[in-house]
């Protein structure tokens, strides 16, 4: 076992996420919000897709030593799973469910003669005889039964579940987002049986530059969105919580200098910001390399320090909004009678601020995730994002952008980040448009 | 209100000390100014001598924030960051660490950057307000509902993808416009169409949203009640009562980025190659040129403080119920 920073922050994240849960299930008060989502098919059917992601993203984040090689390389539960896509490695470019490469070279035959060709794949469809006239066949072939095994498992389950006498899961069969969630499920997981079947024998999505498989590309950027998304909420929702409370109760010098300190922070461009931060972690790993002597390690620690830096950059409009909140909170009756009676301010803010707020917290964290997904592509863009080694979908993009401009075009890994990462943030903007209405009091109101 | 506004900009002063001790202590904490000659003088072959020299020559051989070799008032004037800062509050940038006078440089380059973003502001306004408004019209309707999903689509995709579909689909296929560069004077128009019909389309998803909450405000208001009650149709109602009162939040929010136009958009000016100060902050950056990272830093900060300002001015304008005091 091996754990980096990032793999346990995140697992830390997933109980800290458990424990609220759990504590918020058991709140009175927030009983009718959860029942609104959970009663919406839409906000079901994305969790779900959510939840998805986040067990590969999970996955991918267990990592150990690699006992194949002699380096001392690591790899994670997820590459194991894939791991026939990660050695089938090309010579270069291949297009999806093709046989041949991208690029003609000069073939010598059995007897001797070159011809100026396009030479067959190492792995791809290899086990064809004559690709040309087998291949649509074969693919059709493979890709019905994949499908088929990987419905019939589903719907063994589904069966199972049926089964189920208990009458709150006859219910939730019943629902309309007990359905919603159980058609989402059947899809992902027919589909992902699908293509990890197929991918065995060919690459689904292609190969790149250097011949890597793009779908097992695709899968290991998720856990990099994923950490992305989530720790960096991990980083602000301390200090945009701990500041705003304090800043509207207390008033006064405290509200100036927590006013004056986000507004400083908020007026230097981010990007300038984060280009410096994550320069001056370059510097302090090339000065010392002898901690930083495993890749991993190093694109790992680059990871968690983008993620700090967006935190830090991104704490203040929650900030702002708790600011305000608690300015009116504070004014309420309940609030003056425990001053009256003397409760110490501590108290006051924990046991009755905090609570009162919190559905502002849940609402921005949520609507953050998509966009810190979205951020990280557009960092890795221009370089100052996260480490160039490591799989993620902007710098899948990245690299993408010359084979644009290449005759004739390759079109395959902008396609597969676009889906991927569309997948994923639609799921999330969905999932946060009903929390919102389901925990914004206005909305509430209106019905 | 004319006191309010000096103690507004007494305010900033503070505000914009703190935002270039932070600027400063990042840059140094990342850079020495030996990094920095090497940096501007190649980094091959530079004897100890050539920068030595070229320190001196740009100021960069005094110590960085404390000078404890000199006496009372010169322990913090005879620094890096003292003659570095005090003439940016006169907004004189100074000359870049590669000699270029800063100030010329951001005049020139200040053009490209309004020439792009200020037409992707307008146009997206325009737009996103239509569609908004068609959207309340037909609100509680199957056309409502699909449009939310397709705002809902358009915000998911990430604007790399926009970017990059645009410049292949329109500029590569198409060949209608240029994929990427910039000219002098009208002929730039060309270059421009595509980057702006781009931000306007990525903005559209959030955009529309955004404004379709504030038009559904104010529709529940008792005033609109009243017009409707007048006879008036849904469309009159629509585009003159609602609008016009919905117009408070769109100005502010408008308004506050009316000053940081200047700055220009850094992704869409790489991707585009146009010459405005979005790529002119993202160059410096890579060649770690403090003086003009410094200046965009600064310049960057007085516009967003003056953006804040204005638009708590905006606010008495439009809504009388607002004093500042």
């Amino acid at each position: 076992m091996l754990v980096l920073w990032t793999d346990a922050l995140i697992y830390l994240l997933v109980v800290a996420a458990g424990m609220l849960a759990w504590y918020l299930s058991r709140q009175q008060h927030m009983r009718r919000p959860l029942h609104k989502i959970a009663a919406s098919p839409v906000a079901m059917a994305s969790l779900t897709l959510l939840l998805c992601f986040a067990l590969i993203g999970l996955a991918d984040s267990i990592h150990f030593k690699d006992t194949d090689s002699r380096s001392n390389d690591a790899i994670s539960l997820l590459d194991v799973a894939c791991s026939t896509m990660r050695s089938h490695s090309e010579k270069t470019y291949s297009a999806p469910f093709s046989a041949y490469l991208y690029a003609k070279e000069t073939l010598t035959a059995e007897d001797g003669a070159t011809r100026w060709d396009y030479p067959r794949l190492t792995y791809g469809g290899a086990h064809l005889h004559d690709p040309d006239s087998e291949l649509n066949r074969d693919v059709l072939l493979k890709t019905l039964g994949g499908f088929s095994k990987g419905a019939g498992l589903m719907l063994m389950i589904l069966l199972f579940a049926w089964g189920d006498k208990r009458e709150r899961s006859r219910r939730f069969m019943r629902s309309s987002s007990g359905k919603a969630v159980w058609l989402v499920m059947f899809l992902v997981v027919s589909l992902f049986y699908t293509l990890f079947s197929l991918s065995a024998f060919y690459h689904v999505l292609g190969t790149d530059k250097v011949g890597e498989d793009v779908f097992y590309q695709a899968l290991k950027s998720i856990r990099t969105g994923l950490v992305i998304g989530s720790l960096t909420t991990l980083v602000m929702l301390p200090l945009a919580i701990v500041f705003g409370i304090m800043a509207g109760f207390f008033k006064g010098w405290v509200d100036d200098l927590i006013q004056f300190i986000y507004t400083t922070l908020n007026s230097i461009p981010s990007v300038l910001l984060i280009a410096a931060s994550i320069l001056m972690v370059q510097v302090y790993m090339t000065n010392h390399a002898e901690d930083f002597n495993n890749s991993l390690v190093r694109a790992d620690m680059r990871l968690l320090f983008l993620c700090l830096i967006l935190g830090v950059t991104s704490w203040t409009g929650l900030c702002r909004l708790l600011r305000a909140e608690t300015l009116k909170l504070r004014e309420m009756e309940y609030v003056l009678a425990a001053q009256a009676l003397g409760v110490k301010p501590a108290m006051i803010l924990f046991r009755h601020i905090l609570p009162n707020v919190m559905h502002i917290v849940l609402i921005s964290v949520v609507l953050d995730f998509s966009s810190l997904v979205l951020a990280e592509a557009v960092l890795s863009y221009i370089n100052i994002g996260v480490d160039p080694t490591t799989h993620s979908w902007g710098n899948m993009i990245n690299s993408a952008r010359l084979e644009m401009a290449r005759e004739p075009v390759v079109w395959w890994s902008l396609a597969a980040a676009f889906v991927f990462m569309f997948a994923l943030v639609l799921a999330a903007n969905l999932f946060a448009d009903s929390v919102r209405d389901a925990f914004d009091p206005r909305r509430a109101a209106r019905g | 209100m004319i006191t309010y506004i000096i103690r507004r900009f007494l305010y900033a002063l503070p505000l914009l000390m703190a935002v270039n001790v932070l600027t400063f202590v990042l840059f140094f904490v990342v850079n020495s100014p030996d990094d920095m000659a090497r940096m501007q003088l190649g980094q091959k072959h530079v004897t100890e001598q050539a920068i030595q020299n070229w320190k001196h020559q740009h100021g960069y051989d005094l110590p960085l924030l404390w000078n404890g070799g000199q006496d009372g008032g010169k322990q913090l004037t005879e620094t890096i960051f003292y003659q570095k800062s005090v003439n940016l509050f006169l907004f004189d940038f100074g000359i870049s660490d590669s000699g270029r006078n800063i100030g010329t440089d951001i005049q020139q380059r200040m053009w490209p950057s309004l020439a792009l973003a200020l037409p992707s502001l307008l146009v997206g306004l325009l737009v996103n307000i239509t569609l908004a408004l068609l959207m309340v019209l037909f609100r509680n309707s199957y056309l409502e509902l699909a449009s939310s999903v397709v705002c809902v689509m358009l915000m998911s995709v990430s604007s790399l993808f926009y970017i990059i579909g645009g410049q292949f689909f329109i500029g590569k296929l198409l060949k209608l416009v240029p994929i990427s560069g910039y000219d002098e004077g009208l002929a730039a128009a060309k270059f421009l169409i595509l980057p702006v019909i781009i931000s306007v389309v990525a903005g559209i998803g959030s955009g529309v949203r955004w404004y379709r909450t504030l038009f559904l405000e104010e529709v529940e208001k008792d005033y609109v009640r009243t017009a409707r009650a007048k006879g008036l149709t849904e469309t009159q109602v629509l585009f003159k009562h609602v609008l016009k009162n919905a117009m408070i939040p769109i100005l502010t929010g408008v308004v506050v980025v009316l000053p940081l136009l200047f700055m220009g958009s850094l992704i869409m000016e790489s991707f585009f190659s146009i010459p405005g100060l979005g790529s002119y902050t993202i160059d410096a950056i890579n060649r770690q040129d403090f003086a003009i990272v410094r200046s965009m830093v600064f310049l960057g900060s007085a516009l967003y403080i003056a953006g804040l300002l204005m638009t708590d001015i905006s606010y008495t304008l439009v809504d009388p119920r607002v004093r500042l005091n």
